[in-house]
């Protein structure tokens, strides 16, 4: 018997990436998430499915075994705490840097920093590692916009190009982590469909390391 | 926000059992208490509340921020809500059971938690278990994993998995690359989340022969099938003879496993540590299709009576009724009730008597009550035929 699979996705940029290394594993998606409105796309195998959700849902179907597999940034993870998940891969797509980002030319504030961000967790387990208490501001978009109209002296945020940053008069400050996206398994789904598993991570380490 | 006009919801996670569902959860404690009673496990009831300093092999691990704590308005000391009920009863077979002799000890009730990790969402798992103190050997694992096994294929919980590991393995390993705690603490972390990316780069500023980086390197690829056990020996071949003794260990019980529970799949993890703060010895998850998480987990954990003033080897397994009572099938639960009419008559009232002593259940419909036994879903009816009360089907 031949166990069922199903890989938690996000669409754009990790779907993009991933999609040339699920085919070196022999799976290859029916259907484009960006042309379809289906949530689960089919694959080449009847047994393997690929599910769409959001970024930081990923861990989460992880996690709970809604999924068996997913790719997700190191951000999401570190955001979501990765309890109950195994990280088994790097496998280097969609490379960014989670930083602090704020005015180059204003030193930030030593006391009461005010930092809007998406990643709570993270920001805060930060700023904690260099003694600072801070105020956390959770948004969920256009940070650039809060250190411009007041509500925040920084941000801490994914910078890629850094071209956003520097249209809104911001820089990036300090560098908090390099992010990549990982290939994570949720941890029952590890033990029982290990053959099965196993294969498909060893084909996609195969051609992880086939593109340096 | 405050919902007051929704006053009577339940707290997150909380959860209540109605008829049916008690009915099932009922009949399972009462199911499996029998049949640890059967294998001579006694039952005991530990306290639903204890003071902190009673807990406190708890302290600084995640059991302690899973424990809601309240203060004794007596006395002002800190009593915590128990949060896991093995180290309670740990506490009596040290204080209370003075014997040296083997204890084997069962308990059911219900936990209360903090934080839920696990999908159903649920903070006061109905936890039940057996611990088995006073034995520090291969017999008694293998009893307390027969047992465990014994319990899932009693609540029909389908295709199990059990995944094994060891803990001395890790505590080995780490005691001869000399890592300190924070090292150890890092590579624990790792190990938790084989995140083997952050490994690699971890390993490269690490201080330690090559030897030693090598099986640091190796310990979270070791997971598998029994074939691994085979590799770790090869791969391990340098490390300390506790760690070899702990495969030999793992083999053995395997080995046993195999020929006892041939239907029970078995996986080896040597970097599966589950609850490492207490565990001494093998620690196992058992894991089944479609749930994403493991269903019952236990171990030895020798050292914890000391924290009691008295260490006492220890062995044994937990899991959560609410979680088993699912496989239970629902043609199981019919219990074939009986309607009785609202009629008086007195040999109406014998024959009643009758069915309930032979363990039947009779409902007596109530005067002016205009249901049928079909309306009310009975398939049963206690009918006046020729003079008698006779049961009839519906």
């Amino acid at each position: 018997m031949k166990d069922k699979l199903t890989i938690a996705l996000s669409k754009g940029r990790i779907f993009k990436e991933t999609v040339p290394l699920l085919k070196a594993a022999g799976i290859e998606p029916l259907d484009d998430p960006e042309t379809s409105r289906k949530l689960i796309l089919d694959t080449n195998h009847s047994d393997v499915k690929i599910v769409i959700i959001r970024a930081t849902d990923v861990p989460t179907y992880v996690q709970y075994g809604a999924a068996d597999l997913g790719v997700a940034g190191k951000d999401v993870l570190m955001e979501h705490g990765g309890q109950d998940i195994y990280e088994v891969l790097d496998l280097k797509i969609a490379n960014c840097k989670l930083m602090v980002a704020g005015f180059a030319d204003r030193p930030l504030p030593k006391e009461h920093l005010k930092v809007a961000t998406k990643f709570v967790n993270c920001a805060r387990h930060y700023f904690a590692g260099q003694g600072r208490q801070v105020d956390i501001i959770k948004l969920y978009g256009s940070m650039e916009l809060a250190p411009l109209v007041g509500l925040a002296d920084c941000i801490v945020d994914l910078v890629d190009t850094g071209n956003t940053l520097r249209a809104n008069g911001l820089e990036p400050l300090e560098h908090m982590a390099d992010i990549s996206s990982r290939l994570i398994v949720n941890k029952a789904s590890m033990r029982l469909k290990h053959e099965r598993i196993q294969t498909l991570i060893n084909h996609i380490e195969t051609a992880v390391q086939a593109k340096r | 926000m405050s919902n007051a006009n929704q006053y009577w919801a339940l707290p997150d996670g909380i959860n209540e059992a109605l008829p049916i569902d008690a009915a099932r959860l009922e009949r399972l404690r009462r199911e499996l208490l029998d049949l640890y009673a059967t294998w001579g496990y006694q039952l005991v009831m530990p306290p639903m509340v204890e003071y902190l300093e009673s807990l406190r092999i708890a302290q600084g691990t995640d059991l302690d921020l899973q424990t809601f704590k309240v203060t004794d308005q007596l006395n002002g000391r800190m009593m915590g809500v128990r949060a896991d009920m093995t180290p309670q009863v740990a506490r009596m077979d040290a204080h209370r059971l003075r014997a040296n002799e083997i204890n084997r000890l069962c308990y059911i009730g219900t936990v209360l938690r903090t934080k839920s990790f696990h999908r159903d969402g649920s903070r006061a798992p109905l936890q039940v278990g057996a611990e088995l103190f006073g034995h520090a050997g291969i017999d008694s694992d293998v009893e307390i994993l027969a047992l465990l096994i014994q319990t899932l294929m009693h609540c029909h919980v389908p295709d199990i998995l059990l995944g094994i590991g060891h803990v001395e393995i890790f505590s080995g390993l780490v005691a001869q690359a000399k890592l300190d705690e924070v090292e150890q603490k890092h590579y624990l972390a790792i190990l938790e989340r084989k995140s083997l990316p952050e490994l690699d780069q971890w390993l490269a500023k690490l201080t330690c022969s090559d030897e030693i980086r090598a099986m640091l390197h190796a310990l979270p690829r070791l997971y598998g099938g029994v074939e691994v056990l085979q590799d770790a020996r090869n791969a391990l071949q340098l490390a300390q003879p506790n760690v070899l003794a702990a495969l030999d260990y793992l083999q053995q019980i395997v080995e046993t496993l195999q020929r006892h529970y041939p239907t029970c799949r078995i996986h080896i993890d040597l970097a599966e540590l589950s609850g490492y703060s207490y565990h001494t010895g093998i620690v196992y998850a058992a894991y089944t299709p479609g749930t994403g998480s493991e269903i019952a987990r236990g171990g030895r954990y020798d050292g914890i009576g000391e924290a009691f003033g008295r260490s006492r080897p220890a062995t044994g397994f937990s899991t959560n009724l609410h979680e088993l009572v699912q496989y239970l099938p629902a043609a199981l639960m019919d219990n074939g009730a009986i309607l009785a009419p609202a009629t008086q008559d007195p040999a109406l009232d014998q024959a009643i008597a009758q069915l309930r002593l032979q363990g039947e259940c009779v409902i007596r419909a109530l005067a002016g009550q205009v249901s049928t036994a079909a309306e009310l879903g009975l398939t049963r009816q206690l009918v006046y035929t020729n003079g008698q009360w006779i049961l009839n089907k519906v």
